[in-house]
Protein backbone atom coordinates (compact mmCIF):
# COMPACT_ATOMS: atom_id res chain seq x y z
CA UNK A 1 0.00 0.00 0.00
CA UNK A 2 1.30 3.29 -0.75
CA UNK A 3 2.39 5.39 1.81
CA UNK A 4 0.63 8.44 1.00
CA UNK A 5 -3.03 6.05 0.55
CA UNK A 6 -1.99 4.87 4.31
CA UNK A 7 -2.30 8.75 5.80
CA UNK A 8 -6.16 7.89 4.68
CA UNK A 9 -6.69 4.91 6.12
CA UNK A 10 -8.26 6.49 9.65
CA UNK A 11 -10.66 8.38 7.62
CA UNK A 12 -11.70 5.59 5.53
CA UNK A 13 -12.66 3.82 8.50
CA UNK A 14 -14.28 7.36 10.10
CA UNK A 15 -16.15 7.62 7.21
CA UNK A 16 -17.10 3.57 6.90
CA UNK A 17 -18.43 3.54 10.72
CA UNK A 18 -20.18 7.17 10.46
CA UNK A 19 -21.97 5.39 7.22
CA UNK A 20 -23.42 2.31 9.76
CA UNK A 21 -23.84 4.62 13.04
CA UNK A 22 -25.83 6.89 10.87
CA UNK A 23 -28.31 4.41 9.49
CA UNK A 24 -28.41 3.09 12.96
CA UNK A 25 -30.07 6.33 14.18
CA UNK A 26 -33.17 5.91 12.05
CA UNK A 27 -33.79 1.67 12.62
CA UNK A 28 -36.07 0.71 15.17
CA UNK A 29 -34.45 -1.65 17.38
CA UNK A 30 -38.27 -2.43 18.41
CA UNK A 31 -39.27 -3.75 14.64
CA UNK A 32 -39.37 -7.19 14.66
CA UNK A 33 -40.37 -9.03 10.61
CA UNK A 34 -42.98 -11.70 11.16
CA UNK A 35 -42.31 -14.75 10.86
CA UNK A 36 -45.51 -15.20 9.25
CA UNK A 37 -44.92 -13.45 6.43
CA UNK A 38 -46.99 -15.32 3.07
CA UNK A 39 -47.36 -18.43 5.78
CA UNK A 40 -51.66 -18.62 5.73
CA UNK A 41 -53.55 -17.15 8.53
CA UNK A 42 -53.34 -19.93 11.28
CA UNK A 43 -56.67 -21.77 12.29
CA UNK A 44 -58.70 -20.89 14.94
CA UNK A 45 -62.48 -21.81 16.78
CA UNK A 46 -63.05 -19.06 18.75
CA UNK A 47 -66.47 -17.12 19.35
CA UNK A 48 -67.53 -13.68 17.57
CA UNK A 49 -68.20 -11.21 19.84
CA UNK A 50 -71.37 -9.39 18.59
CA UNK A 51 -73.56 -12.78 19.32
CA UNK A 52 -70.79 -15.36 21.16
CA UNK A 53 -71.48 -17.65 17.39
CA UNK A 54 -68.81 -19.90 16.52
CA UNK A 55 -66.35 -18.29 14.38
CA UNK A 56 -63.44 -20.36 12.54
CA UNK A 57 -60.83 -19.64 9.73
CA UNK A 58 -62.67 -20.39 7.04
CA UNK A 59 -65.55 -17.89 7.74
CA UNK A 60 -63.23 -14.51 7.67
CA UNK A 61 -60.82 -15.85 5.02
CA UNK A 62 -61.87 -15.49 1.42
CA UNK A 63 -61.30 -11.53 0.38
CA UNK A 64 -58.87 -9.19 0.93
CA UNK A 65 -58.97 -7.78 4.22
CA UNK A 66 -56.95 -6.41 7.15
CA UNK A 67 -57.12 -7.81 10.76
CA UNK A 68 -56.64 -5.86 13.23
CA UNK A 69 -55.23 -6.34 17.10
CA UNK A 70 -56.90 -4.87 19.32
CA UNK A 71 -58.04 -4.18 23.34
CA UNK A 72 -59.59 -1.72 25.17
CA UNK A 73 -56.87 -2.00 27.47
CA UNK A 74 -54.30 -0.78 24.43
CA UNK A 75 -54.20 3.01 24.94
CA UNK A 76 -52.79 3.45 21.23
CA UNK A 77 -56.05 1.36 20.33
CA UNK A 78 -57.97 4.10 21.14
CA UNK A 79 -55.64 6.34 19.29
CA UNK A 80 -55.73 4.25 16.37
CA UNK A 81 -59.77 3.93 16.39
CA UNK A 82 -61.00 6.82 14.61
CA UNK A 83 -59.10 6.27 11.79
CA UNK A 84 -59.95 2.91 11.42
CA UNK A 85 -63.39 4.34 11.36
CA UNK A 86 -62.24 5.76 8.16
CA UNK A 87 -61.16 3.15 6.56
CA UNK A 88 -64.44 0.93 7.28
CA UNK A 89 -66.42 3.98 5.78
CA UNK A 90 -64.15 3.63 2.25
CA UNK A 91 -65.58 -0.07 2.51
CA UNK A 92 -62.69 -1.92 3.14
CA UNK A 93 -63.09 -5.15 5.37
CA UNK A 94 -61.74 -4.76 8.74
CA UNK A 95 -61.98 -8.27 11.10
CA UNK A 96 -61.01 -7.81 14.86
CA UNK A 97 -59.34 -9.35 17.53
CA UNK A 98 -60.27 -8.43 20.40
CA UNK A 99 -57.47 -9.69 22.14
CA UNK A 100 -56.50 -10.68 26.24
CA UNK A 101 -60.01 -8.18 26.64
CA UNK A 102 -63.21 -8.93 28.78
CA UNK A 103 -66.29 -9.49 26.27
CA UNK A 104 -68.56 -6.47 28.11
CA UNK A 105 -65.84 -4.29 27.64
CA UNK A 106 -65.25 -4.72 24.60
CA UNK A 107 -68.72 -4.21 23.93
CA UNK A 108 -68.81 -1.05 25.47
CA UNK A 109 -65.90 0.60 23.58
CA UNK A 110 -67.79 -0.37 20.44
CA UNK A 111 -71.19 1.27 21.22
CA UNK A 112 -69.74 4.17 22.07
CA UNK A 113 -66.96 4.92 19.69
CA UNK A 114 -68.30 3.21 16.32
CA UNK A 115 -67.99 -0.55 15.32
CA UNK A 116 -65.71 -0.72 11.96
CA UNK A 117 -65.16 -4.30 11.80
CA UNK A 118 -67.19 -6.25 9.77
CA UNK A 119 -66.21 -9.25 12.88
CA UNK A 120 -64.62 -8.80 16.14
CA UNK A 121 -63.05 -12.65 16.90
CA UNK A 122 -62.90 -12.81 21.21
CA UNK A 123 -59.47 -14.33 21.58
CA UNK A 124 -59.92 -13.95 25.42
CA UNK A 125 -56.89 -16.42 26.42
CA UNK A 126 -54.45 -14.57 23.60
CA UNK A 127 -54.24 -18.25 21.79
CA UNK A 128 -55.04 -16.57 17.90
CA UNK A 129 -52.39 -14.23 19.18
CA UNK A 130 -49.98 -16.46 20.04
CA UNK A 131 -49.87 -18.46 17.36
CA UNK A 132 -49.60 -15.02 14.74
CA UNK A 133 -46.64 -13.93 16.87
CA UNK A 134 -48.50 -10.86 18.22
CA UNK A 135 -46.15 -9.32 20.85
CA UNK A 136 -48.48 -5.80 21.48
CA UNK A 137 -51.52 -4.56 20.33
CA UNK A 138 -52.19 -2.49 18.52
CA UNK A 139 -50.96 -4.72 15.22
CA UNK A 140 -52.32 -5.07 11.50
CA UNK A 141 -52.28 -7.79 9.42
CA UNK A 142 -53.38 -7.62 5.28
CA UNK A 143 -54.95 -10.93 4.58
CA UNK A 144 -55.06 -11.89 0.93
CA UNK A 145 -57.87 -13.51 -0.54
CA UNK A 146 -56.53 -17.51 -0.28
CA UNK A 147 -55.85 -16.51 3.63
CA UNK A 148 -52.37 -15.47 3.35
CA UNK A 149 -51.04 -13.06 5.40
CA UNK A 150 -48.88 -10.43 3.24
CA UNK A 151 -48.14 -7.57 5.45
CA UNK A 152 -47.86 -7.06 9.12
CA UNK A 153 -47.98 -3.47 10.75
CA UNK A 154 -47.30 -3.02 14.73
CA UNK A 155 -48.07 0.20 15.97
CA UNK A 156 -51.00 2.65 14.97
CA UNK A 157 -52.43 2.91 11.59
CA UNK A 158 -53.47 6.54 11.10
CA UNK A 159 -53.02 8.12 7.43
CA UNK A 160 -49.21 8.20 7.16
CA UNK A 161 -49.23 4.54 7.67
CA UNK A 162 -52.05 4.04 5.59
CA UNK A 163 -50.95 6.21 2.60
CA UNK A 164 -47.52 5.27 2.50
CA UNK A 165 -47.35 1.46 3.64
CA UNK A 166 -50.65 -0.58 3.83
CA UNK A 167 -52.92 0.70 0.78
CA UNK A 168 -50.00 0.32 -1.99
CA UNK A 169 -49.82 -3.44 -0.58
CA UNK A 170 -53.85 -3.18 -0.06
CA UNK A 171 -54.24 -2.02 -3.61
CA UNK A 172 -51.78 -5.15 -5.38
CA UNK A 173 -53.43 -7.32 -3.60
CA UNK A 174 -56.76 -6.33 -4.83
CA UNK A 175 -55.19 -6.24 -9.14
CA UNK A 176 -53.44 -9.65 -8.27
CA UNK A 177 -56.85 -11.21 -7.13
CA UNK A 178 -58.70 -9.38 -9.78
CA UNK B 1 -18.18 -0.59 63.07
CA UNK B 2 -21.95 -0.78 63.21
CA UNK B 3 -22.86 -0.32 59.55
CA UNK B 4 -20.63 -3.33 58.05
CA UNK B 5 -22.97 -6.29 59.07
CA UNK B 6 -25.96 -4.35 57.83
CA UNK B 7 -24.14 -3.85 54.55
CA UNK B 8 -23.09 -7.53 54.42
CA UNK B 9 -27.29 -8.50 54.61
CA UNK B 10 -28.20 -6.08 51.69
CA UNK B 11 -25.51 -7.63 49.59
CA UNK B 12 -26.96 -11.20 50.49
CA UNK B 13 -30.48 -10.05 50.27
CA UNK B 14 -29.64 -8.98 46.77
CA UNK B 15 -27.60 -11.64 45.53
CA UNK B 16 -30.71 -13.96 46.49
CA UNK B 17 -32.66 -12.08 43.42
CA UNK B 18 -31.66 -14.43 41.07
CA UNK B 19 -33.78 -15.16 38.21
CA UNK B 20 -35.27 -17.89 39.36
CA UNK B 21 -37.34 -16.18 41.99
CA UNK B 22 -38.34 -13.57 39.42
CA UNK B 23 -41.13 -16.07 38.01
CA UNK B 24 -44.69 -15.13 39.48
CA UNK B 25 -46.53 -18.58 38.46
CA UNK B 26 -45.58 -21.88 39.39
CA UNK B 27 -45.85 -24.86 37.44
CA UNK B 28 -45.63 -28.45 39.00
CA UNK B 29 -44.21 -30.88 36.20
CA UNK B 30 -44.74 -34.65 36.31
CA UNK B 31 -41.00 -35.33 36.20
CA UNK B 32 -38.45 -33.64 37.14
CA UNK B 33 -36.63 -34.05 34.33
CA UNK B 34 -39.43 -31.25 32.52
CA UNK B 35 -38.81 -28.98 34.79
CA UNK B 36 -35.14 -29.29 33.90
CA UNK B 37 -35.76 -28.83 30.43
CA UNK B 38 -38.55 -25.80 31.61
CA UNK B 39 -35.68 -24.03 33.38
CA UNK B 40 -33.14 -24.45 30.16
CA UNK B 41 -35.73 -23.66 27.77
CA UNK B 42 -37.09 -20.44 29.57
CA UNK B 43 -33.70 -19.27 29.87
CA UNK B 44 -32.82 -19.65 26.22
CA UNK B 45 -35.93 -18.24 24.68
CA UNK B 46 -35.72 -14.62 24.24
CA UNK B 47 -39.16 -12.25 25.30
CA UNK B 48 -40.60 -10.73 21.62
CA UNK B 49 -42.32 -7.34 23.66
CA UNK B 50 -38.88 -6.49 26.20
CA UNK B 51 -36.18 -7.58 24.23
CA UNK B 52 -33.20 -8.31 26.27
CA UNK B 53 -35.13 -10.36 28.66
CA UNK B 54 -34.96 -14.14 28.19
CA UNK B 55 -39.03 -15.22 29.28
CA UNK B 56 -38.03 -16.72 32.73
CA UNK B 57 -36.95 -12.95 33.89
CA UNK B 58 -39.72 -11.22 32.03
CA UNK B 59 -43.17 -10.56 33.73
CA UNK B 60 -44.65 -9.32 30.53
CA UNK B 61 -47.90 -10.62 29.43
CA UNK B 62 -46.50 -12.20 26.48
CA UNK B 63 -43.93 -13.97 28.34
CA UNK B 64 -46.45 -15.28 30.42
CA UNK B 65 -48.24 -16.59 27.53
CA UNK B 66 -45.04 -18.16 26.05
CA UNK B 67 -43.91 -19.82 29.65
CA UNK B 68 -47.17 -21.34 29.78
CA UNK B 69 -47.17 -22.56 26.36
CA UNK B 70 -43.45 -24.00 27.15
CA UNK B 71 -44.69 -25.66 30.03
CA UNK B 72 -47.92 -27.46 27.45
CA UNK B 73 -45.90 -28.43 24.95
CA UNK B 74 -43.04 -30.44 27.38
CA UNK B 75 -46.04 -32.08 29.41
CA UNK B 76 -47.45 -32.82 25.98
CA UNK B 77 -44.11 -34.53 25.22
CA UNK B 78 -42.69 -32.64 22.66
CA UNK B 79 -38.74 -32.68 21.92
CA UNK B 80 -36.95 -29.52 22.36
CA UNK B 81 -36.30 -29.39 18.43
CA UNK B 82 -40.21 -29.61 18.43
CA UNK B 83 -40.66 -26.73 20.56
CA UNK B 84 -37.48 -24.52 19.46
CA UNK B 85 -38.83 -24.90 16.16
CA UNK B 86 -42.37 -23.99 17.16
CA UNK B 87 -41.52 -21.13 18.55
CA UNK B 88 -39.46 -19.43 15.77
CA UNK B 89 -42.29 -20.41 13.28
CA UNK B 90 -44.25 -17.85 15.36
CA UNK B 91 -41.80 -15.12 16.27
CA UNK B 92 -38.84 -16.06 14.08
CA UNK B 93 -35.16 -16.65 14.87
CA UNK B 94 -35.40 -13.35 17.24
CA UNK B 95 -37.19 -15.49 19.52
CA UNK B 96 -33.78 -17.61 20.34
CA UNK B 97 -30.79 -16.44 22.23
CA UNK B 98 -28.80 -19.30 20.47
CA UNK B 99 -29.85 -19.27 17.09
CA UNK B 100 -29.86 -22.04 14.78
CA UNK B 101 -26.68 -21.83 12.36
CA UNK B 102 -27.39 -21.09 8.89
CA UNK B 103 -29.80 -19.31 6.72
CA UNK B 104 -29.95 -15.59 7.65
CA UNK B 105 -28.44 -15.99 10.82
CA UNK B 106 -25.29 -17.48 9.37
CA UNK B 107 -23.75 -13.88 9.20
CA UNK B 108 -24.38 -13.42 12.99
CA UNK B 109 -22.29 -16.78 13.70
CA UNK B 110 -19.27 -16.04 10.77
CA UNK B 111 -19.27 -12.08 11.52
CA UNK B 112 -17.45 -12.41 14.98
CA UNK B 113 -14.37 -15.06 13.30
CA UNK B 114 -14.09 -13.35 10.44
CA UNK B 115 -13.49 -9.60 12.30
CA UNK B 116 -11.03 -11.74 14.50
CA UNK B 117 -9.28 -12.75 12.03
CA UNK B 118 -9.37 -9.61 10.72
CA UNK B 119 -7.92 -7.76 13.72
CA UNK B 120 -5.39 -10.91 13.96
CA UNK B 121 -4.25 -9.99 10.49
CA UNK B 122 -3.69 -6.44 11.04
CA UNK B 123 -1.75 -7.28 14.27
CA UNK B 124 0.79 -9.56 12.65
CA UNK B 125 1.29 -6.74 9.40
CA UNK B 126 1.70 -4.03 11.96
CA UNK B 127 4.13 -6.15 14.06
CA UNK B 128 5.96 -7.25 11.39
CA UNK B 129 6.16 -3.95 9.76
CA UNK B 130 7.54 -2.45 12.87
CA UNK B 131 10.00 -5.34 13.34
CA UNK B 132 11.58 -5.38 9.48
CA UNK B 133 11.74 -1.17 10.21
CA UNK B 134 13.88 -1.56 13.37
CA UNK B 135 16.39 -4.35 12.14
CA UNK B 136 17.35 -2.16 8.49
CA UNK B 137 17.73 0.57 10.40
CA UNK B 138 20.93 0.29 12.06
CA UNK B 139 22.49 2.40 15.02
CA UNK B 140 25.78 3.55 13.62
CA UNK B 141 25.26 6.79 11.65
CA UNK B 142 26.36 7.46 8.24
CA UNK B 143 29.34 9.39 7.37
CA UNK B 144 27.53 12.32 6.47
CA UNK B 145 25.57 12.26 9.56
CA UNK B 146 28.91 12.06 11.49
CA UNK B 147 29.99 15.35 9.47
CA UNK B 148 26.42 16.76 10.73
CA UNK B 149 26.80 16.02 14.57
CA UNK B 150 30.39 17.17 14.76
CA UNK B 151 29.43 20.53 12.87
CA UNK B 152 26.83 21.01 15.54
CA UNK B 153 28.40 20.00 18.44
CA UNK B 154 31.94 21.82 17.82
CA UNK B 155 31.73 25.66 18.08
CA UNK B 156 32.12 26.76 14.57
CA UNK B 157 35.25 29.98 14.99
CA UNK B 158 34.39 31.12 11.83
CA UNK B 159 30.63 31.78 12.75
CA UNK B 160 31.53 33.49 15.97
CA UNK B 161 32.23 36.66 14.26
CA UNK B 162 28.81 37.75 14.12
CA UNK B 163 27.81 36.64 17.39
CA UNK B 164 26.84 39.83 18.04
CA UNK B 165 24.14 40.27 16.00
CA UNK B 166 22.68 36.97 16.79
CA UNK B 167 19.22 36.72 18.39
CA UNK B 168 20.84 33.95 20.69
CA UNK B 169 23.36 34.19 23.03
CA UNK B 170 24.76 37.56 24.17
CA UNK B 171 28.15 38.20 25.84
CA UNK B 172 27.13 40.78 28.74
CA UNK B 173 30.47 42.93 29.55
Amino acid sequence: MPPRLKLFLPLIIFVVLAGFLFRGLSLDPKALPSALIDKPLPEFELTRLADNAQLRRADVVGRVALFNVWATWCISCRVEHPYLQVLADQGIPIYGINYKDENSAAQRWLNELGDPYVANIVDTEGTLGLDLGVYGAPETYLVDASGVIRFRHVGVVDERVWSNILQPIYQQLLTDEG
Amino acid sequence: MNRFPKLALLCICLSLCSSVFAVIETYSFSDTQLEQRYRRLSGELRCPKCQNQNIADSNAPIAQDLRKLLYEQLEAGASDEEILDDMVSRYGEFVRYRPRFGGVTLALWIAPVVLLLLGLSAVTLVLRASTKNSSTRSDALSDAEQAQLNALLSPDLSSDDNSNSGPGVQDKS
